[in-house]
């Protein structure tokens, strides 16, 4: 027993390091889909202090709208416009009728309104695209399919899928403008202002609204990046919700407030549930992916509650 | 006028100090409790019983534990679903291994063994606090869920992998099982969530309770005033945990009759939590209000098209449904982030001056 826990997945990896690679290329991959869903929680949380439940179905939905509309017959790269279009009506429209009416309430308040919002957005997908799971337009948007195999000579291949390789690009573009946005730009400063403190904001003249709207608009736009992403890699259906949970540990990993921190949260816990799932897994029983994300994130939690890059939580009476 | 406080005098601490000290709060109580235990049984059809009236006591029994946790002592927890799992799942074997046993005992002592994995998972909260709070709690949900499915142990190694349940007579009543009608079925659950409701309200006014709300209105002041945090929090998981197990175990024993993991997923907390926040946070008649929402509403705008002369396709309701719930629910948190409770307390004051409100 003792041998099968701590000593025989090493052999393992040592014996296959073909195996072992490409179970690492699986956990980067997943580990780079959960930080960009991760990615559009904080770019929230940051600007608002609002915990955005709703970004996980923000990702079905994104995905949902492009397939459905190249479906009634828009040409693909149109779709994609026109999404990114209803993606900031969304935006203007949450900002609008959900966060200002809520400002300045307990942030459990403001979870619970993104959570109804989760319910709202569900409801009108399904209402107007249908419930059954959909086959994303990955030719038409000219994103590369297929795969390439490597040969570590006689030791055996390991095969990337193009697809992969294309979201780890997209993730590192998208976070680099990102990154590029917040620090040299005039709106990106200002959210940045925002970030620190509202009232500070406020009194140099930012609008707070306008900010909102441009940040869930950001959200949104990475959304569909995911959405983009993990429907390639499986179907576009509401089935995605449940990966948007896992971009929770993620995030508490990583920190509430941090961008590289949602990144590396990412990649943790992407390494971490392949590398448990197949290699500690069988011991158990297998499916142990569901919550071993959780469980990682409780132990990091428990030497530092406030994650990896978090700021720290200062208690006063 | 309709509500007067003016004139109750209380002549000694033990009046000033009743659980309802006011005329009137008795009387609607005793009103609400004959209707639930005589109008109700004497009017209301199976249909009424079996999809409105007992998922509606089950649910308010569960957001009570809910609120006990989150309300009164200010964790956030997203888990209930897989507490309520747990005494689902422990009721369903102690009933299998004690055969002849009490079912209703059976099914209250359940409670004990969510309890105790409730207190297991509250252990973190110690150190977590807020948000992170509810992800390792989630932590909680993922992992029972997984036990569920992948101990076979726990639902006797049947081929399906979903827990039924037998028929088990109470003092020669069909109790459980399929025949079980829907009225026997009622009366046991108004039964348990009437005890539990009068027990925590009683808990809650005393000292354990009045700990509980010190730890969720500012836990360092509270641990300075000499309240111990790892036991007051852990108190309130375990309670909490304790009512949502007998919640979960009455809802597959006297509504479902049977019930799979995917019964007892991520959905069930959400709509617990949901019930909890709508109906008010730290309030008991809140949950009531709280699960009668979100439980009954779905259930009447299924009805609503058939009744209205339209002919759409269930899916299409179905989505109508959800797309109403959700906004609704964004409607009333704009509107009254404090709940159903806060309306009705609003709602006492404007009967106490009417008709002459200044």
């Amino acid at each position: 027993m003792l041998y099968d826990i701590f000593i025989d997945p090493f052999v393992q990896m040592y014996q296959m390091p073909d195996f072992f690679l490409q179970v690492l290329w699986e956990g980067f991959v997943a580990g780079i889909l959960y930080a960009l869903i991760a990615l559009g929680f904080v770019l929230i949380f940051k600007a608002s202090g609002v915990f955005n439940f709703a970004q996980g179905i923000m990702v079905v939905f994104a995905g949902l709208t492009l397939v459905g509309l190249n479906e009634n017959g828009v040409p693909a790269y149109l779709a994609l416009i026109l999404t990114i279009g209803v993606m900031g009506v969304l935006a203007y429209g949450v900002e609008r009728v959900v966060m200002r009416p809520l400002v300045n309430q307990p942030e459990i308040i403001l979870l619970m309104a993104t959570i109804g919002l989760t319910y709202f957005l569900v409801g009108f997908g399904e209402f107007v695209f249908g419930g059954e799971p959909k086959q994303m337009i990955t030719e038409q948007l000219g994103l590369p399919t297929g795969s390439t195999a490597f040969e570590f000579g006689d030791r055996g291949l390991v095969i990337l899928q193009h697809i992969d390789i294309a979201a780890a690009v997209i993730a590192v573009v998208m976070v680099t403008a990102l990154g590029v946005f917040f620090n040299k730009t005039r709106i990106g400063r200002a959210l940045r202002a925002v970030a620190d403190d509202h009232q500070a904001a406020l009194s140099v003249g930012i609008s707070l609204n306008q900010i909102w709207a441009i940040v869930w608009f950001a959200a949104g736009l990475v959304a569909l990046a995911t959405g983009i992403m993990w429907g390639a890699r499986s179907d576009v259906s509401f089935a995605l919700e449940i990966v948007a949970f896992k971009a929770l540990p993620v995030l508490i990993l990583g920190g509430f407030t941090s961008i590289p921190g949602a990144i590396v949260g990412g990649l943790i816990i992407g390494f971490g549930e392949k590398i448990g799932e197949l290699y500690w897994g069988g011991l158990v029983g297998g499916g142990i992916e569901s919550w071993l994300a959780y469980i990682i994130a409780l132990i990091f939690l428990l030497f530092r509650p406030q994650g990896l890059f978090g700021e720290r939580i200062i208690e006063r009476i | 006028m309709f509500y007067r406080e003016a004139g109750q005098f209380k002549t000694s601490y033990k009046a000033d100090q009743a659980l309802f000290p006011i005329l009137q709060d008795r009387v609607g109580l005793a009103v609400i409790l004959i209707t639930a235990f005589a109008v109700i049984p004497a009017l209301a059809n199976d249909f009424f019983l079996t999809s409105i009236m007992i998922p509606f006591l089950v649910f308010s029994l569960a957001a009570i534990g809910l609120n006990i946790l989150t309300g009164f002592c200010g964790q956030l927890s997203l888990g209930t679903g897989a507490f309520m799992g747990v005494g689902a799942y422990a009721a369903y074997k102690l009933t299998s291994i004690f055969p002849d046993a009490n079912v209703i005992v059976m099914v209250l002592l359940s409670g004990v063994f969510s309890a105790a994995i409730g207190a297991v998972f509250g252990l973190p909260s110690l150190r977590i606090k807020g948000l992170y709070l509810a992800v390792t709690t989630l932590a909680a949900q993922f992992f029972l869920e997984w036990c569920f499915i992948r101990i076979p142990w726990l639902y006797n190694y049947n081929a399906s992998g979903a827990i039924e349940v037998p028929r088990r007579e109470v003092f020669g009543i069909i109790a459980t099982g399929a025949e079980a009608t829907p009225l026997a079925r009622y009366f046991i659950v108004l039964g348990i969530t009437v005890l539990i409701a009068f027990l925590m309200a009683n808990v809650l006014r005393g000292r354990i309770g009045r700990s509980w709300m010190m730890i969720r209105d500012m836990d360092i002041a509270a641990e300075l005033m000499g309240i111990r945090p790892l036991q007051t929090k852990l108190m309130a998981f375990a309670v909490s945990s304790y009512i949502c197990g007998v919640a979960g175990a009455m809802m597959v024993f006297f509504w479902l009759n049977a019930a799979e993991p995917s019964s007892y997923s991520i959905r069930l907390s959400f709509q617990v939590l949901f019930m909890v926040i709508l109906g008010g946070l730290g309030s008991l008649g809140g949950a009531f209000m709280g699960a009668a929402f979100i439980w009954i509403l779905p259930v009447i705008l299924k009805f609503v098209p058939g009744l209205l002369g339209f002919d759409l396709a269930a899916e299409t309701v179905e989505h109508a449904t959800f797309m109403i719930v959700g906004a609704l629910i964004i409607f009333f948190l704009i509107v009254e982030p404090h709940g159903f409770a806060r309306l009705w307390q609003i709602a006492k004051q404007k009967l106490r001056v009417w008709p002459f409100p200044y």
